[in-house]
This record gives C-alpha cells, structure tokens and sequence, in this order.
C-alpha cells in the first residue's frame, strides 16, 4: 500500500492508530483514581510525544542510516522555534507561514553546517556539529545578531515572545493564540465516558498528522534506493569510495532533511505554545535527542519514535512522584520497611529523575545496544522458540523492523 | 603592553584548566582509544573533593565556654570544629584555612581509585565496541555522576576559599619593571598554573624518563607488539587511566577557589576539552597542552573592550570558531599524529 511493502504497511497502520487513538489508549485510568497520576492522555504531554517523535526521525536518518553522531542536533530545533515565533510576531498567528518558514530557516543552517562539517567523519565530525550548535547556542542567549543590527533578534536571556505593540500585519481580527486558519491550537474537546474524561485537541492532531506524514516520508527513504546509499556508507564508506560513489553529496542530503525534520519539530514546538528561548539550542539538549534515538533502538524505524514518548513520558510522570506518592503505594507494608523502601527509592524520583534517566540510558548503551527494538524483539524471540524451536534462531535474525 | 600581559596572565589560568583536563583526555585517548565522555565529571569529582575536605575539617560539635556569657547571662554554647579541639586552636585555624591544597592530598588516591573502578568497571567492556558506543556510554556515566553529586551537594555553588596566604590579589606589574598597579593579578590564579605547570611537567618527565613510561609510549604506537614481547600492557593502561583521572581531579580541586563548584562544573569543561583536544591534535599530549594556553588565552584577548566594540560577543564563540578553522585546515589538528582516528 502506497509504494511500501505488507510489514512497513501494517507497522505504519499500527503506528497511525496509536497517533490518532492516543488520547484514549494513554489515559487508562479513570480521572480521579489513585493511578491516575501515571495518565499521559493530556494535550501538553501528547503534543511533545509526537513532536520530539518528529525530531528523531529525522535525526534516525542521519544517525540511523550513515552512523555520522550529530551532537548539535537541538540547534536546528532551536532555529525552527525562533524563526517561527518572528512570523508570528511579524505576519499573524496563522501556522503554515510559521511552520514552513522554520523548515526553510533550519534546512539553510544545516545546508551551511553539514557542508562544513561532513568535510570529517568520526569523532571529528561529533565535535564540529557540537562546536556549531554551542556558537549558535551562545549567539542566541547573548544575543548577538540583535546587538550589531539595534533590535533584538533572539531576545537573549528572556527568550522570544509575541507582544501586543508587535506588527502582525496579516492579524486583522484573527484569533490571538496560533491557529490553522481560524482553528486554535489550544482548543480542544472534551469527552467524558463513565469515570474517564478524554481530551483531543487540535494542536496536538496537526502535529500527530504531521508526524505520521514524516513518519510514512522516512518509511520510503529507509526503503529507497538513496537510503541504500546511506547504509552502505555505514557499513564501508571507504568500500563505496573505490567503487566511483561520491558519498558526500548523500551525506549532506541525508544531513538537511534531518535538520528540516528538527526544525519542523522546533516550529511546530512555538505553534504550540508561541514563545522560545535559547535553552532550546543548549548541548544538552542534543544529548538528550542523541539519548532519545538509542533509547529506542537506533536505525530501526519504530525505535526513535518508542525512544522520544518513553523518554517525554518520564520527564513528566517520573519527576512529579515524591516521597508521599510512594508511601501511598506501601503503605501495606510495617512502618520501618516502608521507610526503608521510600528511603531507597528516593533518590530516583521527583528531581532525581535525571538520575534515572542517565542509568537506564547506560543500561540500555550497555546491555541492549539495540535500544527497546531488540528488547521487544528478543522476548518475541523467547516466546516464539517454545513453539517452534527451528524457526526463532532465523526470526531472530531477521533485525530490523 | 601591560595590557597584552593581563590579558595573558588572565587567559593562564584558564588555559591551565583546559589543558590539564585535555591532557587526562588525550592520555586515555591514547592509551586505551577511549572517547571519554566522563572526563568531566572526573574534574567534578575532584572539585567536591575540596568540598568534601573543607566540610570534614570544619565539622564541629557544641562546647559550653564558661569565659563568654550570652545575653541572658547563661554560659555561651560556642561551635567548635574538632579539629580545634584536637590540634589546637591555632593548629586547626590553620588546617580549616589550607583545607583546599589539603584536599589535593586526599584527592590524589580517591581519584586513583575512582579510576580503576571506572576502567576496570564500565570502560573495559567497551574497547571493541564503536566509538559511538564509548561516547554514549561515559556521556550517560557523565551525567550520573552529575546526578549523584547533585543529590548529596545541592545544585548551588559551594564557595570554597583559597587559604588566606593566597587570597587577594597582588601588584605582579612592578616585578617586571612596570608603573605600580598596572598589572593587578589574583595570587591563587598564579598558583593554579604553577600548580598545573608542575603536574604537567611530572607527567611528561613520568612518561619520557622511566621505564614504566616508555613501555606506555610503546603500547600507544603499538599495542600489538608490546604484547607480544611478554608484557601486560593492560594493567599499565588502566594504571595511565587512574593516572589521567588524577590529573582531572588535581585540575578539580584547585579550581574551586577561582569558580564555586556545582555539579554542572564537569559538563562545562567537557565541552570545551574537548574542541581543545581536537584542535591539539587527537592523541598528541603536547597538542593538548599547547591547545590548551593558546585557546585560554586566545579567549582571554576575545574578552577585551577594545575588541569586544569591533566584534561583539566574540569572547563567547572565539573558542568554536577556532576550532571549526583548524579542523578545516589542518584536519588533524595542531600537533595530531598521522593515522590517529582517521576513517
């Protein structure tokens, strides 16, 4: 179905169900119950699920296909964000200006960034994405352009935001939060059934639409002959070098659709929620894309996707347990063991949830380095052999999904 | 002129940090080839191990002082740290005030030791692995321990006082012949790149000088080889492994005086260490020292007005841009060996 083979179709199904039922599926408990806390079904949470799930397809195309480790990925985010934010503040609240001019903004950065940078390969090539993003990083929190232009470009410390004095030429009497052509983003609708109440939200189904369209854009590069290309370069670039391939054209290509992907990501991050700040550009940040995609299971299409909500999923849900919600768990246990077990597990929720974060990433670089993919993929395994002994050992084999 | 010499006293200290975390890098790089991700929080480490130190010798217990009444004209509870108690008061003032080039003592072997646990631990199992692999694996050990310290320490900086011998500044123009005051420099920061001048000297002289150090220059240009002629190279790499950790350490805990330490201190260094070793040269521990002084001091000249009102904000990017230059031209840095992480 539409150029791509049974399995990528029935993932890509699946994949599009989960986008579009996930205010559902997410929310299984009902409001108000004890667990209710450990729901991902709200709007804030989903919209970053799917959104950083765009940004690592992306970045799984670059990192995923060639092995070239960006480490300066979030500074494409961050330009998507800030160039979006200059529409809305110059043209109106309207989107698609928004978002098609942070695609554009970011795929020019990255043209310049990956024409410099992909001249090394290696560690060199880590470094030099890293040295870009940090001086655009330090140009936005300080502001430089702004200073030799006389007018604040990226707003420095306070970050960039839509005032009320600012020109919006095409604003009119549209509405005054971002919007698809009079249908806000910030809107939503709410469905009550029994205990449960479920929200959908417009801005979080255009950036699930969003996503799934990249998602079936990546299937076909994954699939293409041009994504061929970028594995082989992988496996052997020097092997691709004697045979009369130029590979760094595939490279650079491979590099601007990725940081397209980002800064679809970073605009799609300011329609959403209209204001930016350089933070989003830190180094930091692209560890945490970088963390993201192995999580997940690099180079496997479902992997950076599983890597992003997982990883979103915690910040949010593992950082707002404290001590009191883990004593209303064991509270069945005596009193000294239940401090006992608070106390242990104390260091690991709440603030500590970097913690967690950190060790799990460790666990998995270590144990799996397959990410969630060869998790799933090795139970699969397990479970299978009792069948059918003779059939797993090649199944298992098989790789990626 | 006396311009030019603040501007390059001022970049010294900074340089040193560079250059003492860089050559930690590059000897692990070398030894092992190991992308060590982690080396930041190894300077971490020794930086909380001042504050450890300084902490230890402050603990105090409550002592009656029958001499002092307080307001109500009961006897004054004073808090008296042990050290006073046990030394004497003069002997503990003095232990308290020295507590940061105490605490290089103590560095020493817990770094050592931090070392050992880390290669023997974790990096061991990653040698045949991509350098992807060993980049995410110590970049996830980097922000652990980032964590761990968070947890014990608290987020916010911890001042930590260089003794009062070397507090405040002194008049270093009049020693080269200039006007009174012209050249006005921290005492502590002339420490730090003594200090760091000597720990790069030892390191050096170690490496050029004894026999353990030549068989390591061996295993560097050939592991194979070294090997074969009978000897563990292994155990001599994981001993360059503690070695360079102590070197991140030392660089650690003498810093605290000039930057209050939290436990972001490591991630900030990481980063620019890391362009310093690849401007240096991967592999090259000269390149990593030279690379180190020149973009210190390279930054320091950045940070001047006058050249801050032709080119502003240069100060904050003048580090990457020079790295992105150098890579461009000369692709194996300044003093990099041929062959060394080419693909």
């Amino acid at each position: 179905m539409l150029g791509m083979n049974g399995k990528d179709t029935t993932l890509f199904i699946v994949v599009c169900l989960m986008v579009l039922l996930a205010p559902i599926l997410l929310n299984p408990f009902p409001t108000g119950s004890a667990f209710a806390q450990f729901n991902a079904g709200y709007p804030a949470l989903l919209q970053r699920f799917v959104i950083f799930g765009i940004l690592v397809i992306g970045f799984n195309i670059l990192f995923g296909l060639t092995g070239y480790l960006s480490f300066g990925h979030a500074a494409f985010l961050g330009v998507g964000s800030f160039a979006a934010v200059w529409m809305f503040k110059l043209l109106s609240y309207n989107i698609v200006p928004a978002i098609v001019l942070s695609v554009i903004v970011a795929g020019l950065f990255s043209v310049v960034i990956g024409y410099v940078s992909l001249r090394r390969s290696g560690i060199y090539f880590s470094i030099l994405t890293l040295a870009f993003a940090q001086m655009m990083y330090s140009i936005a929190y300080s502001d430089l352009v702004g200073k030799v232009i006389g007018t604040p470009i990226t707003n420095g410390e306070t970050g960039l935001q839509v005032y009320n004095d600012d020109p919006q030429i095409l604003l009119g009497d549209g509405p005054k939060t971002p919007h698809l052509f009079g249908l806000e983003m910030n809107s939503s609708f709410t469905w009550d059934v029994g205990g449960w109440s479920f929200v959908f939200q417009n801005g979080y189904y255009l950036a699930g639409i969003l996503m799934i369209a990249s998602f079936y854009l990546a299937i076909r590069i994954f699939r293409s002959p041009f994504g061929l290309i970028l594995r082989s370069i992988k496996s052997n670039q020097n092997r691709l070098n004697y045979t009369g391939i130029s590979t760094r054209p595939y490279m650079l290509t491979a590099f601007v659709i990725s940081g397209m992907y980002a800064g679809l990501a970073g605009g799609l991050l300011a329609a959403m929620d209209p204001l930016t700040g350089a933070e989003r550009m830190f180094w930091t940040a692209s560890g945490e894309i970088v963390i993201m995609s192995i999580l997940g299971g690099v180079g496997t299409l479902i992997g950076p996707i599983l890597g992003a909500g997982v990883i979103k999923y915690m910040e949010n849900i593992v950082s707002t347990i404290n001590d009191n919600v883990v004593h209303g768990w064991v509270a069945f246990m005596p009193d000294g063991l239940e401090n006992f077990f608070v106390a242990i597990i104390h260091p690991f929720i709440g603030k500590g949830w970097h913690l967690t974060l950190g060790l799990v990433f460790m666990a998995v670089v270590i144990f799996l380095p397959g990410g969630l993919v060869e998790l799933g993929q090795r139970i699969g395994a397990k479970f299978r052999r009792k069948k059918a002994p003779e059939s797993a050992a090649t199944s298992a084999e098989k790789g990626t999904v | 002129m006396d311009d030019i010499i603040l501007q390059i006293l001022n970049g010294l200290d900074k340089g040193s940090a560079y250059a003492l975390i860089a050559l930690g890098l590059t000897l692990i790089f070398g030894t092992l080839g190991v992308v060590n991700f982690a080396h930041g929080a190894l300077f971490l480490i020794g930086a909380f191990c001042s504050v450890s130190v300084s902490r230890l010798l402050s603990i105090s217990f409550e002592m009656v002082d029958e001499t002092q009444l307080d307001f109500l004209g009961n006897p004054l509870k004073v808090e008296t740290p042990y050290v006073h108690a046990w030394f004497g008061p003069e002997m503990g003032a003095s232990l308290i005030d020295w507590a940061v080039p105490i605490a290089i003592l103590f560095a020493i072997p817990v770094m050592i030791l931090v070392g050992f646990v880390m290669e023997r631990g974790l990096i061991k199992h990653f040698y045949h692995r991509p350098h992807a692999d060993q980049i995410l694996v110590t970049f996830g050990l980097a922000i652990v321990i980032g964590e761990i310290v968070k947890a014990n320490f608290g987020a916010n900086p911890i001042p930590t006082p260089a003794p009062a011998a070397f507090a405040g500044a002194m008049d270093f123009g009049v020693m080269l012949g200039f006007e009174p005051n012209a050249i006005i420099y921290p005492i502590w920061r002339l420490v730090y790149f003594l200090f760091s001048m000597v720990i790069i000297a030892a390191v050096f002289v170690f490496l050029q000088f004894t026999t353990f150090g030549m068989v390591v220059r061996a295993g560097m240009a050939d592991r194979e080889t070294v090997g074969l002629l009978g000897i563990d190279i292994d155990k001599r790499f994981t001993f360059m492994f503690g070695l360079a950790a102590a070197v991140a350490g030392l660089a650690g805990v003498m810093y605290t005086p000039i930057l209050s330490p939290n436990y972001n201190i490591g991630m900030d260094f990481l980063v620019l260490s890391f362009v310093v070793v690849v401007v240096g040269g991967m592999g090259s521990l000269p390149g990593a020292v030279l690379a180190g002084f020149m973009l210190g001091i390279l930054q320091s000249f950045a940070s001047m007005n006058e050249v801050k009102s032709i080119l502003p904000g240069i100060d904050q990017i003048i580090i990457y841009l020079v790295a992105i230059i150098i890579l461009l031209t000369r692709p194996r840095g300044l003093m990099g060996r041929k062959g060394v992480m080419e693909e």
